[in-house]
């Protein structure tokens, strides 16, 4: 039993990992501010959902599990509202994003 | 009533936060989360807007509906960084949603899913930015927005 668990909390954490490492590649590949948003995001939900998971898993039924739930609930809330301030903030300084623009636009 | 939700709601999450439970310490918690709904009341803070209590009854068939979203798009999203085909694209899209809570909700989860990003609100539209045609695609299909409008159960 404990066996299992600790290889599903591997999996949780490889796949996490893996999606910061693609994100952080994304952050230093992709062209421009609002891309660049897109590879954050990944990392902000992807990653963070696989490693609570992955916690979650390794302490079973506690108030620990509790706790990490919270973590993720608060970041589930917050990391949207970080990447609008950012996207928007970029709006508001006239910078346009690269590629088509596909009717007007506001 | 909407008061006692929230103190409701703040107990709750308190006593899951202390792990201690002598008589004085929870009197204490008693103590301040009191405190802070009488703040909240004085602020006018506690209304639709606050404490959007009309999500609740179908909030888990929506966070599972989100949940699913987010993992497909976050594996196109890991597709398009490492194949490096990025067309970006920027649109507007109308909401059909009632109250502002559930237009912020139905922004946020745009924001939520990897690959699409709200950079501006105006009113009734969105301006969103895509990674790619196919998020795109998505958006515009209004899927999410259904969906929101559902959540929101004002129709």
């Amino acid at each position: 039993m404990v066996l299992i668990l600790d290889i599903f909390t591997s999996i949780c954490f490889f796949i996490g990992s893996l999606s910061i490492i693609i994100g952080a590649c994304g952050l230093i590949k992709l062209p421009d501010v609002f891309s660049r948003i897109h590879a954050a995001g990944m990392i902000d939900t992807g990653g963070t959902a696989f490693f609570i998971l992955g916690m979650v898993l390794q302490t079973g039924w506690s108030l620990i599990t509790v706790k990490l739930v919270l973590i993720g609930v608060f970041i589930f809330f917050t990391s949207p509202v970080t990447s609008h301030v950012t996207a928007n903030l970029a709006r508001e300084k006239n910078i346009l994003p690269v590629g088509k623009k596909i009717g007007k636009i506001l | 009533m909407k008061s006692l939700i929230l103190f409701f709601i703040l107990f709750s999450l308190w006593l899951l936060m202390s792990g201690h439970y002598n008589f004085l310490i929870v009197c204490l918690g008693i103590i301040s989360c009191v405190f802070c709904v009488y703040v909240a009341k004085r602020g006018k803070l506690i209304d639709d807007e606050g404490l959007p209590i009309f999500f609740i009854p179908r909030l888990l068939n929506y966070l599972i509906w989100l949940f699913k979203e987010i993992l497909k798009s976050n594996l196109s999203t890991a597709k398009v960084i490492i194949n490096g085909q990025v067309e970006p694209e920027t649109f507007t899209v109308k909401t059909s949603q009632i109250t502002d809570v559930a237009k912020v909700t139905y922004a946020n989860s745009i924001t939520l899913t990897p690959g699409t990003v709200t950079t501006k609100i105006q009113k009734g539209v969105l301006e969103v930015h895509a990674l790619n045609s196919d998020f795109g695609k998505d958006v515009r299909t209004n899927e999410m927005d259904k969906k929101v409008t559902w959540l929101e159960g004002k129709k």
